[in-house]
Formats: structure tokens, C-alpha cells, sequence
């Protein structure tokens, strides 16, 4: 006989973003529960709006199973008034006891039953637990100092099993069987049962399903009839901020248009949260569509309300435009001195010197230096400290409106991309320039003055930096010498490293232990690591390639064993005739080939050397009692190993021979 | 429609029949009303309060020579602490908002994650921040530290923001349009102040003489604290006074910094210096109010 359980956490608005992370959590601490409890965990269903966080389970047993426990005791040849005590202590008469043979002899055992406890009970014990234990990036304490933490207060608690309540408390809230309908459309005290609990919700204007507020905005946005701009992200947003979502459509007045479409998008987006919407041909319509938490707007109030803010947020944007066209970027490179980059790191005024001078390091051209002077101009600009999102874009925009060069503004509006892997690089080459110079700078003062990022915590996106400096040197095919650039650092270099290992590995997709050969062999330029990558990727399937790999590192461990570190030549007298002849023949004919830039028919020759260097090892003892000889081999073996290693270090190619 | 004071007057008259004192706007400079020792000090310790008041809130670098409709050098805060806060603090607040006019069931109201934080007071909350049909009209927090001290009780502050509120329900475009009385617009009152102001912190102020003041209060803060730390009968110690000289450091930070004065490390620099005055300030009331309660 199985009951269903409800389990809500009623709470005061909880941060839209954290409620899907702590739905799952929520969800995996019970599991964990119903697994060390031995109950079984059957479907677990997980619902969240602002207000509550819900789990639902459809069958949980009464109780646990009953289970048996064998208690040993003293062994057979003890006197009875051990036996007694050991009866007298599990409370049953002696003549219960058994005995059980043990590789130590016969002991006294008594197989004790343990009831199974009521889920009623577990569940109570538990909870409390379980619900403040639901992860959150940042906690408060609501009732007093040392009081229990959560994300936001938690108001009330509704735990059902079966009929029944699961009866514990926190923070001063009893668990029970009344909810709370939406703030203001529905009522504050709601009765539910199991069965009626989601319907109950409904009638008071809480859609508890995230799917079905999404559907309903999805919908609603569709009766609207406009040519909305997706924003899937903006979707998921309204979803959890949320308990009954409903589209409105506003207007505003197209002289505002009048203003840059990145300046109107960000303030609808980022700050008021609407959607844009697109004319016919494509470019901005003036309106937006806004989503509500009520049921409707009949007499157009709320959406005269957000008319009205956009307005005032548009009016502040012009006069922001407006008020930073009186001075010029170039006339505020000066005023950088007092915007703090970072506090040991002085102000954007130095980051910006030090980045001119990087660009004009790795051979920026007048256009490349012009933008990485003015690049952190807007940071001084009205619109900006309004609107930080736009760093970059405003600078170039006012570039633009103040007659620099194509190349110039473009490189500035782009210089903080690619802000993520889907991200397009900067789309000239000055703002690639800039770009990496930007990051590289920022990258080489954190790791200088250790503000290194550890586990998740990366506050000045230096993982982003990285990784964008990675895309930007393959994907821009930008032959710099990244590892020289980053100041002899070896932690900033591991970690640079990391990047580009998770770029190609997981990015591109390209194999770990192909990964792991090329960068063995250097990673300087991030280009040629890449043609490297693709030859090793096109001549792995062909059939010498993974048993020559296979000798190669046979050639590693004898070198390592011999501690051979080269340094001699060959004496081509020494070799003795048939397979090593043949070996040294082999090299000399290929080493050539071996070095070409040509990366592709370089692998394919090398591999063309696997049956000699098979045929050698058949035949030929490295470890020769005859030292010059033996000198000699491990010479040959090494030359061989190192000239045939510049493309990739076949000894981290995993192979099965 | 309701003109500026009646507003205020609703909200005041609301908070009072919740059990608030209303208090009068301090008489010193301030940033926010949450500077003022009626907030700052009264959260501190576990002494119930409730308290309503109107702050005229000084922010130098968002003055805008009364040229821009809705940014203002001064504008007014409702600043309401509840501590501790009640389980129904939020339907009060709600319910305030129906003091003042408005029909929240025809309105779209959101709760959106805003966590305040005050680095020079070494004062962090955690809260929303209000949108009523996308406007913001009040910062809600509830107070974790003040004066880098966790707090005993923890109180919730509710700072309106009137000027938005009025010409949200007046549908002004202008704060400067905001009906005052019948007789006089927000304009009328304040654009004086906005002109004069913008001139003086942006063109006149003379950062030298910002700088020897800065000194001046900060040594005679300093000095307070540091008598009191000596001082036998702590009851009667001039906290408040030393308060006060800090509140001055703070708006003359406020002022050098929008006359652009501060270079990047004197600007962090001057943030701990006034923070570490605060965090005395508050420690020394703690203190204070313990040993009054062990008496």
C-alpha cells in the first residue's frame, strides 16, 4: 500500500535564476533520503514559481520494510551467566539464543528484528534537513542571528502524505495543509489535499507547471500578431518571475528610433525585461512586449505604466547621447585615470597605456593602435555608467559618430568579443588586435597580482578571457607567439593551457591524446598547432601511424631507463649492418621530409619507417655489453625521436598494441 | 490625484498606525536614508524599533543642473525600518500601496533579486528591488551586517523612492512637473537646488578646501572614537557626535568624487577610511548598548 507525498516550501521571491538549480537539488536530496532510508524512489516530480519550491512523489511506502539484524555474543564455552547478560541486555529469555559457527569457534547469536519505521516519521525527521540544505549562492537569516539561512524567508510549509501531514517546523513555520494563491489575485489561505493542490493553485491564479507559464507566454505572445524578436534566455527569465504570465503589447514613439538600435534593445531587454519586436524589412519596430504577473490589462493601465518608464528610460538614454557628444573619445583618454580597473592594477588610463603598447608589440598598424587608445574611452561616457552592458558597443557607436576610420570604430565597438564560444570574433583584424591585447593584459596583471580564479570562482572572467583569446588566435589564424606573451608565468601558462586543451577537445572535438601529442610538441602558435592537429587527425586511421607510435614510446622508455639525454652524433662506423644500417638509412632518407612545414605528407613519411623500426627491434640489441656501440644506438634511437617529435609527441598517442 | 505631500503625508500616516515613530529627516548630509543614525545605529543590537522618515538623499555626481527629467542631485527617500521585520512585512507593504491609491490588482508588480550593499558602511541586506508596471519604486532589504557586524535581529527596510512614486501616479514625464500643492510643482521648489548644486559640485567646489575638511572631521571622528575606548562612563560618550563627523567624510567623499578629484587608488583608499570610521562607530554602539543593558 503506497501514498503519494506533496511537499511545498513557501517562501517570500526567490532570485528567478537560482529556482531551477534548487528544484534539482531539492529533488536529488530526496532521492538520497529514500535511498538510505531503503524506500523505494519511484517518479520524483519537481515544480517551481517564485513563491514555492514543490516535490511531488507518487508512491512512497507506509513504512519501511522490517528488517533482521544478527547480534553476536559470546562464544559457546562461556559461563550461563554470560549468557544470561548477554539474553538479559537484548531483552529476550536465554533459550532464544542460537548458536553460529564462526571461523573462531561456535558464539551465542540472536537474530533481532527491526521494524521498519513509518515514512510519516522519516519524512519528519528529515525535511527540516533537506530543505535548508537546497544549495543557493547566497543565503540570509531572516528569523535572528544564528537563525536558519535560506535564500529568502520561508513563509509556509505544505507536507502531505496521503492524507496526512508530515508534521515538522522551521524557523518558527509548522508544516501543514494550506497554501498561498498568487499575491494579489488569489486568496492567502488555500486548503489543498494531494489531489486538488495543482487545480486549487490554478483557481487562485498560480500556474505551477514552469512549462505551462512558459506555453502561456509563448501563446499569448502569438494572439499579440507580432514579429517578435526571439529571446529565449528573456523567456526563461519571465517563466520564474512569474506565477501567472501574461504578454501585453506597448508602443513607444518611433523618434526614438532616431537613437542607436543596441542603445533601445539593451533598455528593453536588460532593464525593463520586454522583448523587441521587428518591422517587416527586419529593423526595429517601435514597440515591445512586455509579460505581466495578473491576468489581463483591460483599461490599459499597466501598459501605459511601462510606456511610461520606457519613455523616461529612452529620454534618459538620448540625453546621456546627447550630453557625451560634447566630448569627443580622444578628448577623455585623460579621465581614464580616474575609472579604476582593478585596485592593484591601477586605473584604465594604465591598463590603456599598456595595451597600446602590447598591440604595437605584436605589430598593430595605425588603425589597430588608434583603437586600443580610445577602446575604454566610453567607460567615462554618460551612457555607459548607465548602461555597462554596452562597453564597447557605445565607444564604437560614438567612433563612428565622430568621423574615426571604418577599421577604427568597428575595432572598438568589437573589442570585447568573443564574449562566449557562440560569439563572433571581432570582424577586422584591428579589433582582433585590440582584443587579445585587452585580454592578455588583463590575464597577465590578475595572475601578477593573484587574483586567480579557483573552483567557480572567476570574478573578472579570466576564463572567458582566456578562451577567448584561444578563438581568437586559431579562428582569426593570428600566428603570435602566445606563450612568450605570457611573461614566463607557468601558472598563467597551465592555465591558458587548460583553455586550449577544452578548445580543441571539447570545442572542436578533436581527440585528448591527439591534444596531448601536439601541445607536447609546443604551443606557441596556436595556428600551427591546429594544422599539426588536423594532419595527426587525417593520418592517425592509416595502418603504420598507431604501431610507429607504439615503437615511439618503446624508444621513450629506453632512453628513460638508460637516462640517455642525447647530445652526441652518430657514427655511421659504428652501426652495424642490416637492421640498424637500415634504420640510420631509413632516417636519413626521411628526416627531411620530416621537417616540413607541410604537416600532412611530413606524418606520412615518418610513418613509412614503421616496418625498420619494427625490423630493429626484432634484430637489434640496444643494450650491447660494447659501450661505444651501445652509446652509439641510444644516439641513433634519440635523434631519431627527437627530429620525428616536432609535430607531435607520439608517445601520448594511446594505441592498444 | 494626490499632490507630493499628500503622498507623503498617506505613507507617513500608514507607517504610523503600524506602531512607526516618524521621525524628521536628519540634519545632517547624507547619501541615503539608510546613513542616518536612525537607521545605521538602530539596527545595531537587539532593541526592537520602528521608525518612518523622509530623507532628502544627496548623491553629487547624479546631479544633472535640473536638466534631466528624471535625475536628480537630491531626491527624497520614505525610509521605513520594521525590526524586526514582521512575517507579514511584505503584505504591509503592499497594503501601503493600496494607502496611496493604487489598485494592485490592476497593476504588475514584480519582486526582482537587488541585494544591497554599502561599502563604506561595511553594510550588506539581501532583498528585491519593487517594479510596479516596470518602474522601480522601492528598494526592500533585509539587513544581514551593518558596520561589518551581523545583526542580532534582522530588520527590513523599505526605502520608496517618491519622486518616481508621484509622477508614477500622477503620469508626469518630469519629476519637475510632479504637483507639490495645487499651488507649486516639484520644479518650482526644487530647481534651484539641482542648478546651484550641479554648478557647485561639478565646477566650483575647491577640492583643496573638500580635502582639509575631509581631514578635519575625520580626525575629530578618529579622536572620539579613541577617547572612547579610554572614557569610564561610556553612558554618556558622544557617539552620535562622532557619527556625525562621519556622515560629513562621507558626503565630502560624495563631493570630490563627482568633482572628479579622486585618482583610482586615493578613491579606494577613501572608502576604507571612512568605512573603518563607521565600522568604530557601530562596534562603539554595540558596546555602548551592552553595557547600558547590563546596568
Amino acid at each position: 500500500m503506497s501514498l503519494p507525498f506533496l511537499l511545498e516550501i513557501g517562501t517570500e521571491e526567490i532570485p528567478d535564476w537560482m529556482i531551477p538549480g534548487a528544484l534539482d537539488d531539492l529533488r536529488r536530496l530526496f532521492a538520497e533520503l529514500l535511498e538510505k532510508s531503503g524506500l523505494p524512489t519511484g517518479e520524483l516530480r519537481v515544480d517551481g514559481t517564485p513563491r514555492r519550491l514543490v516535490l511531488r512523489a507518487d508512491d512512497l511506502p507506509r513504512r519501511q520494510a522490517d528488517a533482521e539484524e544478527k547480534v553476536l555474543g559470546p562464544a559457546k564455552n562461556v559461563s550461563a551467566k554470560a549468557v544470561e547478560g548477554f539474553a538479559r541486555k537484548l531483552g529476550v529469555s536465554p533459550d532464544r539464543l542460537r548458536l553460529e559457527a564462526t571461523p573462531k569457534g561456535e558464539y551465542y547469536a540472536f537474530d533481532r528484528r527491526i521494524e521498519g519505521r513509518a515514512t510519516r516519521e522519516i519524512l519528519a525527521d528529515a525535511l527540516p534537513g533537506i530543505i535548508l540544505k537546497i544549495y543557493f549562492p547566497k543565503t540570509m537569516y531572516w528569523t535572528a542571528k544564528n537563525g536558519p539561512r535560506f535564500i529568502r524567508p520561508i513563509r509556509w510549509i505544505v507536507a502531505l502524505l496521503g492524507d496526512e501531514v508530515v508534521p515538522f517546523a522551521i524557523a518558527g513555520v509548522a508544516a501543514g495543509r494550506v497554501t498561498c494563491g498568487h499575491r494579489r489575485l488569489g486568496a492567502s489561505q488555500i486548503p489543498v489535499t494531494i489531489g486538488d493542490y495543482e487545480q486549487r493553485l490554478r483557481e487562485n491564479f498560480v500556474i505551477l507547471s514552469a512549462n505551462e507559464r512558459r506555453r502561456k507566454i509563448e501563446d499569448g505572445i502569438g494572439r499579440l500578431r507580432v514579429n517578435l524578436r526571439p529571446d529565449p534566455a528573456l523567456i526563461e527569465t519571465l517563466v520564474y518571475l512569474t506565477e501567472f504570465p501574461t504578454p501585453i503589447l506597448g508602443e513607444f514613439d518611433p523618434q526614438f528610433l532616431e537613437l542607436p538600435e543596441e542603445v533601445l534593445v539593451t533598455v528593453m531587454r536588460h532593464h525593463q525585461r520586454y522583448f523587441s519586436v521587428s518591422t517587416e524589412s527586419g529593423g526595429l519596430a517601435p514597440g515591445f512586449v512586455a509579460v505581466m504577473n495578473i491576468d489581463g490589462d483591460p483599461e490599459g493601465l499597466v501598459r501605459r505604466g511601462h510606456e511610461r518608464v520606457l519613455r523616461a528610460r529612452f529620454n534618459d538614454a538620448r540625453f546621456f547621447w546627447e550630453t557625451d557628444q560634447r566630448k569627443k573619445l580622444a578628448e577623455r583618454v585623460s579621465d581614464l585615470a580616474s575609472v579604476t580597473f582593478q585596485a592593484k592594477l591601477g586605473s584604465y588610463l594604465d591598463k590603456t597605456r599598456r595595451v597600446v603598447q602590447l598591440v604595437e608589440e605584436l605589430g598593430g598598424d595605425e588603425a589597430a593602435l588608434r583603437a586600443a587608445e580610445l577602446a575604454k574611452c566610453d567607460l567615462t561616457t554618460e551612457l555607459v555608467k548607465e548602461f555597462t552592458e554596452l562597453q564597447g558597443v557605445v565607444g564604437g557607436l560614438y567612433a563612428r559618430a565622430q568621423g574615426e576610420p571604418e577599421t577604427v570604430w568597428q575595432a572598438i565597438y568589437d573589442h570585447y568579443k568573443p564574449v562566449s564560444m557562440e560569439d563572433d570574433l571581432p570582424r577586422n583584424g584591428a579589433g582582433r588586435l585590440v582584443s587579445v591585447a585587452d585580454k592578455l593584459d588583463t590575464l597577465r596583471g590578475c595572475f601578477r597580482v593573484d587574483l586567480i580564479p579557483t573552483g567557480s570562482r572567476d570574478p573578472f572572467a579570466l576564463r572567458r578571457a582566456a578562451q577567448g583569446v584561444v578563438r581568437i588566435l586559431v579562428e582569426g589564424r593570428l600566428h603570435l607567439p602566445l606563450r612568450l606573451l605570457l611573461d614566463g608565468d607557468t601558472r598563467l601558462e597551465d592555465f591558458v593551457l587548460d583553455r586550449i586543451r577544452y578548445y580543441f577537445k571539447d570545442v572542436r572535438g578533436f581527440r585528448y591524446d591527439e591534444v596531448n601529442a601536439v601541445l607536447a610538441s609546443g604551443w606557441n602558435d596556436l595556428v600551427d598547432v591546429e594544422s599539426r592537429l588536423l594532419a595527426i587527425q587525417a593520418v592517425r586511421p592509416t595502418e603504420n601511424f598507431e604501431p610507429l607510435a607504439a615503437s615511439f614510446k618503446r624508444i621513450q622508455n629506453i632512453l628513460r631507463q638508460a637516462r640517455f639525454s642525447g647530445g652526441g652524433t652518430i657514427s655511421s662506423d659504428l652501426l652495424e649492418p642490416g637492421p640498424e644500417t637500415e634504420l640510420y638509412g631509413e632516417f636519413e632518407r626521411v628526416r627531411k621530409a620530416a621537417a616540413s612545414q607541410n604537416y600532412r605528407p611530413a606524418l606520412e613519411a615518418i610513418a613509412t619507417i614503421r616496418p625498420t623500426v619494427d625490423r630493429f627491434f626484432d634484430k637489434v640489441l640496444v643494450n650491447t655489453p660494447d659501450e661505444r656501440i651501445r652509446q652509439n644506438r641510444l644516439t641513433l634511437l634519440h635523434t631519431l625521436l627527437a627530429e620525428f617529435s616536432t609535430i607531435a609527441d607520439f608517445s601520448e598517442i594511446v594505441t592498444n598494441s | 490625484m494626490d499632490s507630493f505631500q499628500d503622498l507623503i503625508l498617506k505613507l507617513k500616516r500608514y507607517w504610523a498606525d503600524r506602531g512607526c515613530i516618524i521621525q524628521e529627516p536628519y540634519d545632517v548630509e547624507v547619501g541615503a536614508g539608510t546613513m542616518c543614525p536612525e537607521t545605521f545605529l538602530r539596527v545595531l543590537g537587539p532593541k526592537p524599533y520602528r521608525v518612518a522618515y523622509v530623507q532628502p538623499s544627496r548623491r553629487p555626481a547624479d546631479g544633472r543642473y535640473g536638466e534631466n527629467p528624471n535625475r536628480l542631485f537630491k531626491h527624497s527617500q520614505l525610509q521605513v525600518i520594521l525590526k524586526p521585520a514582521p512575517e507579514n512585512v511584505i503584505e504591509q507593504y503592499l497594503a501601503s500601496l493600496e494607502a496611496i491609491g493604487l489598485d494592485l490588482r490592476k497593476h504588475d508588480i514584480k519582486f526582482e533579486e537587488d541585494n544591497w550593499e554599502a561599502p563604506t558602511l561595511g553594510a550588506w541586506g539581501m532583498g528585491w528591488q519593487v517594479m510596479l508596471d516596470g518602474l522601480e519604486i522601492t528598494q526592500f532589504t533585509y539587513f544581514q551586517q551593518c558596520g561589518d557586524i551581523d545583526l542580532d535581529v534582522v530588520p527590513a527596510e523599505l526605502t520608496y523612492g517618491l519622486e518616481r512614486l508621484a509622477a508614477f501616479l500622477q503620469m508626469k514625464d518630469s519629476v519637475y512637473d510632479i504637483v507639490w500643492t495645487q499651488d507649486a510643482t516639484y520644479g518650482d521648489v526644487r530647481f534651484e537646488d539641482e542648478l546651484q548644486y550641479s554648478v557647485y559640485n561639478f565646477e566650483l567646489a575647491d577640492v583643496g578646501t573638500l580635502w582639509k575638511l575631509f581631514e578635519l572631521h575625520e580626525t575629530e571622528a578618529a579622536r572620539l572614537l579613541s577617547l572612547y575606548s579610554k572614557a569610564c562612563d561610556k553612558k554618556r560618550f558622544p557617539l552620535l557626535a562622532a557619527y556625525d563627523q562621519v556622515l560629513k567624510c562621507s558626503n565630502l567623499f560624495n563631493t570630490l568624487d563627482s568633482r572628479g578629484a579622486l585618482s583610482v587608488t586615493e578613491r579606494v583608499g577613501v572608502i576604507q577610511r571612512v568605512r573603518k570610521l563607521a565600522v568604530g562607530v557601530a562596534g562603539a554602539w554595540v558596546n555602548h548598548q551592552q553595557a547600558e543593558a547590563a546596568q
